[in-house]
């Protein structure tokens, strides 16, 4: 029994928290999410270089071979910065592709995962607040080698950075992601409250690929990259919420009113106290849900459920209490505190709320 | 990061439960000896004061066989490890490190066998939360010092043959923290008097203590004049994450999960209601929150990393989830959730209404939930102090 990370983890930690203070810190960030396509080609490569982008892809594909619990020490410490950069969706894109893809086909797409030379994402449901495989409304039809798409999926995340993307769809023998190019379709970005986390619609209706880049998968599969992005997400908020925690907490020693600093007031400090009981909390469920993808995958419905469940509501929270606890400043555009809320906003949903998660909690738990 | 136990920690587990095996029947087969029986049996097995140093009689027991074992005996719904839980808890561990060698002689040997059991004499009538600020007064005289003032919400006090009793010595010092001497005295001192108090449910757990010229050998005294707050610091300070108290929390639960299977809200099965759905649920994740937030500040402290306040984070949780769990389970009974033991209607023997009436035991002894915020703001995160 050792619930704590090893050095090698730590030492990664640090890494992530170097680049994004050196290379990409906020400012960087406002510059890279201010732009048409939100996304900056020599961070990626960076972190392609600091072999983040392969992490958990098998060394015999250009990877490291690590597990999710080393990748989420990446999300978190990136998420610290609010880091714009896909890593969370392209690692969920090559852990689709580990799981369902054949031989063939991850032998022709994770070495340029791996070396970032392909950013890669994926596109789940169509539907905007349900997660079931009948929420995956896009369609594909074979004839023969070729595969035609039909509709379109309204919400891709990183789809305006993407080289390639994984979608889902209904095809004729059940569920399916179709691997396109993004010169193949059309992106079309969607104005959304985190400009972090870019979203955007991809239209696929008449588009061709082959059966080659079919993907078959089971609904036990799509549940499964479920919990996957509800980790990836639920690892992001731990960082995203130590940070603002952290900037609520050393303005609360700075800012002077009737005297004295306002951490010094039980209203405030009781606040900033319960915020780091959330944070706590759902950062250890998180590390157990991270560890139980590789390690104890059928613990993980019930450990994801628990960690996302407890952080949607908690970092919805710790942002809207981050930013009153400033005042005024903490609403300004300049000030970074406003960032983080806007994070809380747009994790709460992704991967599915606390009501999805806590409904699931208590049928897996027998009621 | 590994979930797993070592074969070594797996193999005492088999040991734990091999002992709960043979030496812990079913309730309805346990005699009037038992509780004696099982006391002698754990301590010969050297699990009274597992943690303690062997010279005192303990087992130099390993942090994680400390959780293990107190997983397995709280599992298995045993009796207590040891009667003097206090004893246990602090003034054996506050003697052992600031006693005398004749007080760990005297002192140390009957808490581990429970003969004796202690009280902790630190709250007074005008200081409960603000420890420091304590007007109880202790004064040298020859070999003596004699004790004047009053103590009050002491636990156990009733039944108790000891109290470690935090005095003043000293009233003119600039800090409170200044001037405070700790003492080991016997309740049938003459001079000492003890008046129950009733709590709210009815039990007389608790009581006001009056010291009228008590007096108190110097050889009684725990440590230096003026040391006492540092040995009650780290006497608190030996309060360690408890893997203990998630598995009666986990049992609770189940228990709670029964009840809602059990129940119907406006004629309708209470499981298919989103409402408690979604309240059990959340029971169910702040329990599975302290179970890894303890578990990742074990990892810590067997890593020699220091903790610094981290315990009160569940602290905070375990304070809201034992008033609210009784209080869900109340709520789901409707008017037969309202009713006592004895009740025609009683649910589950009264155990959810009893135990919604004695929640302070839990979440107020130890430090208050705001106590505990401002511990964790100002240790832990560096807000100034109020």
């Amino acid at each position: 029994m050792n619930f704590g990370f090893t050095e090698e983890q730590n030492l990664l930690k640090e890494q992530v928290q170097r680049f994004m203070k050196e290379a990409c810190p906020m400012t960087r960030v406002r510059e890279i999410t201010a732009n048409e396509t939100p996304f900056d080609q020599a961070l990626w490569q960076q972190a392609a270089e600091l072999g983040w982008l392969g992490l958990t892809i098998p060394e015999n594909y250009g990877g490291l071979g690590l597990k999710w619990i080393d990748l989420i020490v990446v999300l978190e410490a990136a998420a610290e910065g609010l880091c714009p950069l896909p890593i969370a969706s392209h690692a969920l894109a090559s852990t689709a592709i580990l799981h369902c893809a054949s031989q063939d086909q991850k032998s022709r797409w994770l070495p340029a995962m791996a070396s970032g030379e392909a950013v890669v994402t994926i596109g789940l449901y169509d539907e905007a607040n349900w997660i079931a495989a009948e929420a995956v409304t896009a369609k594909a039809t074979v004839d023969g080698d070729t595969v035609t798409l039909h509709g379109k999926k309204p919400f891709v995340n990183d789809a305006l950075a993407a080289d390639y993307m994984l979608l889902a769809v209904q095809g004729p023998n059940g569920l399916a992601l179709a691997a396109v190019g993004s010169d193949q379709v059309k992106v079309t970005a969607q104005p959304t409250i985190d400009s972090t986390k870019p979203m955007a619609r991809v239209d696929i209706d008449g588009v061709q690929i082959t059966t080659a880049d079919l993907l078959a998968i089971s609904p036990e599969q799509l549940a499964f990259l479920t919990d996957c992005g509800g980790v990836a997400t639920t690892a992001e908020m731990v960082g995203a919420g130590a940070a603002i925690l952290e900037m609520t907490s050393g303005y609360a020693k700075d800012r002077i009113q009737f005297g004295k600093p306002i951490g010094q007031y039980q209203g405030v400090k009781h606040r900033l106290a319960d915020m780091f009981v959330d944070l706590e909390s759902y950062r250890s469920l998180c590390y157990f849900a991270a560890w139980a993808v590789d390690d104890s995958p059928q613990e993980l419905a019930k450990a994801v459920s628990m960690a996302k469940g407890y952080a949607s509501d908690a970092f919805a929270q710790i942002g809207i209490d981050g930013v009153g606890l400033h005042g005024a400043i903490g609403f300004t555009a300049d000030y970074d505190a406003q960032l983080y809320l806007k994070r809380s906003k747009w994790a709460r949903p992704m991967y599915g709320d606390s009501d999805y998660h806590m409904d699931r909690i208590a049928t897996l738990g027998g009621l | 990061m590994d979930f797993d136990y070592t074969p070594q920690e797996q193999s005492f587990r088999e040991e734990v439960r091999g002992f709960i095996a043979e030496h812990l029947p079913p309730k309805e087969q346990r005699d009037k000896n038992f509780l004696a029986t099982w006391l002698e049996k754990v301590r010969a097995k050297g699990w009274v004061g597992f943690a303690w140093p062997k010279e005192f009689g303990g087992s130099d027991g390993g942090l994680m066989e400390q959780a293990i074992l107190k997983e397995e005996m709280s599992l298995a719904k045993a009796p207590p490890l040891g009667t003097s839980m206090m004893g246990l808890a602090w003034v054996g561990p506050g003697i052992m490190e600031y006693g005398t060698e004749e007080q760990k002689q005297k002192f140390i040997p009957d808490i581990l066998d429970s003969k004796v059991t202690w009280c902790t004499g630190y709250s007074e009538p005008n200081h409960g939360s603000d420890l420091a600020a304590i007007q109880c007064k202790a004064e040298l005289k020859g070999d003596h010092y004699v004790v004047n003032g009053q103590k009050i919400w002491t636990t156990g006090a009733p039944w108790s043959q000891w109290i470690i009793l935090l005095t003043r010595t000293d009233f003119n010092v600039t800090s409170k923290h200044d001037g405070i001497t700790c003492f080991l005295v016997p309740m049938d001192a003459p001079g000492v008097e003890v008046r129950p108090i009733q709590n709210m449910a009815g039990d007389k757990h608790f009581a006001e203590i009056f010291f009228t010229d008590v007096q108190v050998p110097v050889e009684n005294r725990l440590g230096a004049e003026g040391e006492g707050w540092k040995v009650t610091v780290s006497a608190l300070a030996n309060e360690r994450s408890s893997i203990g108290e998630v598995t009666q929390l986990q049992a609770k639960l189940d228990d709670l999960k029964t009840l809602v299977k059990n129940s119907k809200r406006q004629g309708k099965p209470a499981a298919d209601d989103p409402n408690v759905r979604r309240t059990v649920a959340k029971f169910e994740v702040k329990i599975a929150a302290m179970k890894y937030n303890g578990l990742r500040y074990l990892t810590k402290q067997i890593k020699g990393e220091p903790l610094t306040s981290e315990t009160s984070v569940n602290k905070l949780h375990r304070a809201s989830l034992e008033i609210e769990m009784d209080d869900f389970a109340i709520e789901l009974s409707g008017q037969a959730g309202l009713q006592l033991k004895g009740g025609e209607e009683a649910v589950d023997g009264g155990t959810w209404s009893k135990g919604a009436l004695n929640w302070p035991n839990v979440v107020i002894g130890g430090g208050t939930p705001n106590i505990q915020r401002n511990i964790i703001a100002e240790r832990i995160l560096g807000q100034p102090k109020d």
